[in-house]
């Protein structure tokens, strides 16, 4: 069989960074094809070449054996590809509508709204969302924006579907329910090229996997010459998923002490409701839930993003809820964002500023009134080193860095902070195997030194694996405290939603 | 009283209306262009020659489109070809449309033509106090008005105006939805500047039909002012051109009837109001939300990661 899409040797590179490096990949027909590669392997690259948003230096696009030159997305698009980025394409201003609207191909140049709406309405609804046609985009999750991303592509009639990292920001179940189309396409003879760092969608999902490794093909494995164990040796290079211990502690003192707490609440956003909690000294405390019941707004309100409505917080038995210490006390939490690209980076910004974007005025980063370049660099480079960070060239604007090294840039400037409080929203998000089983080792180093850490969270692998204790929450509040040793994954889904056991 | 003072708001206020619509057309594309005054000169000046030498206003006029419009095109290609900074190649313009009209224009300093008249619409002019203030105006008048909706309806109800719109606020999420940036942006800035040269034109042809160095007196400036008053909205612009033009047509009549006031004072005020209006305008808006085009004033680059 001949595949249906063929890339032959494809080279592109962008100023000091050999982004591909003679990559090769065949897609056949009617199958789902997973990507998989550390961060920074070039898997975005290539599919945004296959958009026709890059143009290769060198390298053969082949189509049912037909070769092809893409200048510009229209071409792909007239070629049957169909793309959702990474780092979604979205207007953000305007309504979900108009957004939907630009992927209708057959768009008449009078546009009847009322008609278009019923029509738009009957796409949204035929994929079960509860999304208001008429919000402006920057208003809902990113969940939502990822699913306008998806309506967006799925409502363009495509032969190939490309999703790049589609559920970093979906639930569990929303995921699940993107895979059901997926499956559905699929049986429809179209083919889909499918990227994801989890195990567990890759295993559930993939025809056919090819792994990358910086720019070029390593492997190519159809269904049947994989598993679990197989493809983590060609990710991390050992053959066995590592297992580790927690040692035991016995706690103590309490951090954080959070009393009825209450919220405002924003559109669509579930605030708190009389939320109560305490996180003691050294513990990793897991919040398990699906998005959008609270977890954002808690994390907002730790890190004095938002103050709260009513309600006390507690540190080390003073109250700061209101007072002056509070901002003091505040620098000592650190914060891994949501949203990576909004609220965690400063875009133009170098890779080494970024790095300490919190910490500039601190020693040893500041002399007298100037930056002491030396220790930033020095830094930096140290950083760059242990979260293995691909960072291009010096003085690359982080803007330009992958996703998955984006995210290690914030995750290793918060930790190096020595925080005693680390709140870390799904901090492994976009995050390749290798990486975010470092990112789970520095915090558990962390915690032998007595941070505290709130990990938000909706993998519950993740989890399990991380905390001392589970924290459930459902609209706004706690439905429930687990163990991680004697709970089920049954248990945590049904305190997840709203089922209050205990 | 009140009529003449309507009739003197419109009509100083048309030139501004032009430039305005010219100006938002452009900046929803995400170019921004500092050489309205520029291309107004330009266009006054090219209006001017053409009618007289044509004997014709209505060539007087396209040929002001047309001079304008090829003016604009360069600023169109440093900026959205060659992904050049759009303030600096604005402010040339601007530079370049005084210095070329003040060199050619010599020749035609002290002449004059018959300007339009007034063309009176039936039953609407009868409209007590407002209906020969303003049913009773030239076609230029009527045409700008007709533009305003025209644009509204252009932005918001048409195919070619949602993707116009898109690409001025995300052009990443237009061109992968397969819209070409460039040519969406090139045909802006044209179209847009032809409109700033008719309202340099509406100065030389129908406000005061002769020709005079720099005779736009920093109303391109103004209308630089006005599209961020407006909200990058056509009915919005037509408000704040005829606020402007009524406070300069009172400051006018003021000083005609011999105030103590210095002149210096009143000519100041209309430039005093709209910058006092423009920082209510921006006071007023919702939390988080910006009317102006998010990718405002930077070039597309396909390749680059925003
Ligand atoms: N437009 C660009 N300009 C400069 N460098 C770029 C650009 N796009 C990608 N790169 C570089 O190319 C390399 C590959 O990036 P790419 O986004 O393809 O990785 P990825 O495999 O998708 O990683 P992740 O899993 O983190 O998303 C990175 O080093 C990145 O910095
Ligand atoms: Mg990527």
């Amino acid at each position: 069989m001949e595949a249906l899409l063929k890339v032959e040797s494809v080279v592109k590179t962008f100023p000091g960074v050999k982004a591909l490096d003679g990559v090769c990949l065949n897609v056949y027909q009617g199958e789902i094809h997973t990507l998989l590669g550390e961060n920074g392997a070039g898997k975005s690259t290539l599919m945004n070449v296959l958009n026709g948003l890059y143009s290769p230096d060198s390298g053969n696009l082949l189509i049912n054996g037909q070769p092809y030159i893409f200048r510009s997305p229209k071409d792909s698009i007239k070629a049957g590809i169909g793309m959702v980025h990474q780092h979604f394409m979205l207007v953000y201003n305007h309504t979900v509508f108009e957004n939907i609207l630009l992927a209708v191909s057959d768009l008449p140049f009078w546009l009847d709204k009322k008609k278009l709406r019923i029509r738009i309405k009957e796409i949204v609804d035929r994929f079960g969302l509860s999304i208001d046609l008429d919000e402006p985009i920057r208003k809902l999750s990113i969940g939502q924006q990822q699913w306008v991303e998806l309506i967006k592509l799925l409502i363009r009639d495509c032969k190939v579907l490309i999703l790049d990292e589609p559920t970093a920001v979906l639930t569990p179940q929303e995921s699940d329910r993107l895979f059901g189309f997926l499956k559905r396409f699929k049986e429809e003879g179209r083919s889909v090229i499918f990227i994801s760092h989890k195990m567990r969608e890759v295993m559930e999902l993939s025809d056919r996997v090819t792994v990358l490794k910086k720019g070029t093909t390593v492997k190519e494995l159809a269904r049947g010459e994989f598993d679990e164990n197989v493809l983590a040796g060609l990710m991390i290079g050992t053959d066995e998923i590592p297992v580790w211990e927690r040692e035991k502690k016995q706690f103590t003192e309490n951090v954080l002490t959070i009393e009825h707490l209450f919220a405002d609440k924003e559109k669509n956003m579930s605030d708190l409701i009389d939320f109560s909690l305490e996180l003691r000294k050294g513990e990793i405390l897991g919040i398990a839930g699906v998005a959008g019941n609270g977890q954002k707004t808690l994390a907002e309100v730790l890190t004095g993003l938002k103050p709260p409505v009513s309600g006390k917080i507690f540190a080390d038995g003073k109250d700061i809820t209101n007072a002056d210490s509070r901002k003091a006390y505040i620098a000592g939490i650190a914060h891994v964002p949501e949203d990576r690209k909004s609220m965690g980076i400063a875009p133009e910004m170098t890779v080494d500023e970024n790095l300490i974007l919190k910490s500039y005025k601190e020693k040893p980063f500041r002399k007298f009134i100037f930056q002491n370049f030396k220790a930033i660099k020095e830094n930096a480079e140290k950083q760059i080193a242990d979260f293995a960070i691909k960072a291009g060239p010096k003085g690359t604007p982080i803007r330009l860095l992958s996703g998955g090294n984006i995210q290690k840039v914030i995750i290793a400037r918060e930790l190096s902070m020595r925080p005693s409080v680390l709140v870390a929203l799904y901090p492994t998000r976009g995050l390749d195997m290798g990486s975010a089983e470092y990112v789970h080792k520095v915090i558990m180093d962390a915690r032998k030194d007595n941070m505290s850490t709130i990990v938000i969270s909706e993998d519950l692998d993740e989890l399990l694996k991380l905390s001392d204790r589970i924290a459930v929450m459902f609209r706004g509040r706690i439905t429930g405290i687990v163990d991680p040793e004697h709970t089920s994954r049954e248990e945590i889904g049904l305190l997840m939603s709203g089922e209050t056991v205990q | 009283m009140i009529e003449i003072l309507l009739f003197a708001t419109i009509k100083a206020g048309t030139p501004l209306l032009f430039a305005t619509l010219g100006a938002i057309l452009m900046e929803r594309s995400g170019v921004i262009n500092l050489g309205v005054e520029g291309l107004m000169l330009v266009g006054a000046l090219t209006g001017f020659a053409a009618a007289h030498t044509a004997d014709s206003l209505f060539i007087g006029v396209i040929a002001a489109f047309f001079a304008a419009m090829a003016a604009g095109a360069i600023h169109g290609f440093i900026c959205v070809y060659l992904r050049g900074n759009q303030i600096v190649s604005g402010l040339s313009l601007t530079m370049f449309g005084i210095g070329i009209t003040s060199l050619f224009g010599r020749s035609f300093v002290g002449l004059t033509i018959a300007g339009f008249s007034k063309v009176e619409i039936p039953v609407l002019s009868k409209i007590p106090y407002i209906g020969q203030a303003i049913f009773n105006q030239d076609v230029l008048v009527y045409f700008s008005i007709i533009l305003v909706a025209a644009m509204h309806i252009f932005l918001y109800r048409t195919k070619t105006g949602l993707y116009l719109r898109s690409v001025g606020e995300n052009p990443g999420a237009a061109d992968t939805s397969g819209i070409n940036v460039g040519l969406y942006r090139m045909s802006a800035v044209l179209v847009g500047s032809g409109l700033a040269g008719i309202g340099g034109a509406y100065l030389s042809l129908a406000y005061t039909p002769f020709w005079v160095e720099n005779m736009t007196a920093g109303r391109g400036w103004i209308a630089v002012a006005l599209v961020i008053f407006a909200q990058w909205n056509s009915t919005r612009a037509m408000a704040g051109a005829y606020l402007f033009g009524g406070i300069n047509a009172v400051q006018l009549r003021m000083q005609a009837m011999g105030t103590s006031l210095s002149p210096h004072l009143l000519m100041m005020l209309p430039y005093l109001f709209t910058i006092a209006v423009l920082v209510m305008a921006t006071l007023r808006l919702e939390k988080g939300s910006t009317p102006e085009p998010e990718a405002l004033g930077t070039a597309y680059d396909r390749e680059d990661r925003k």
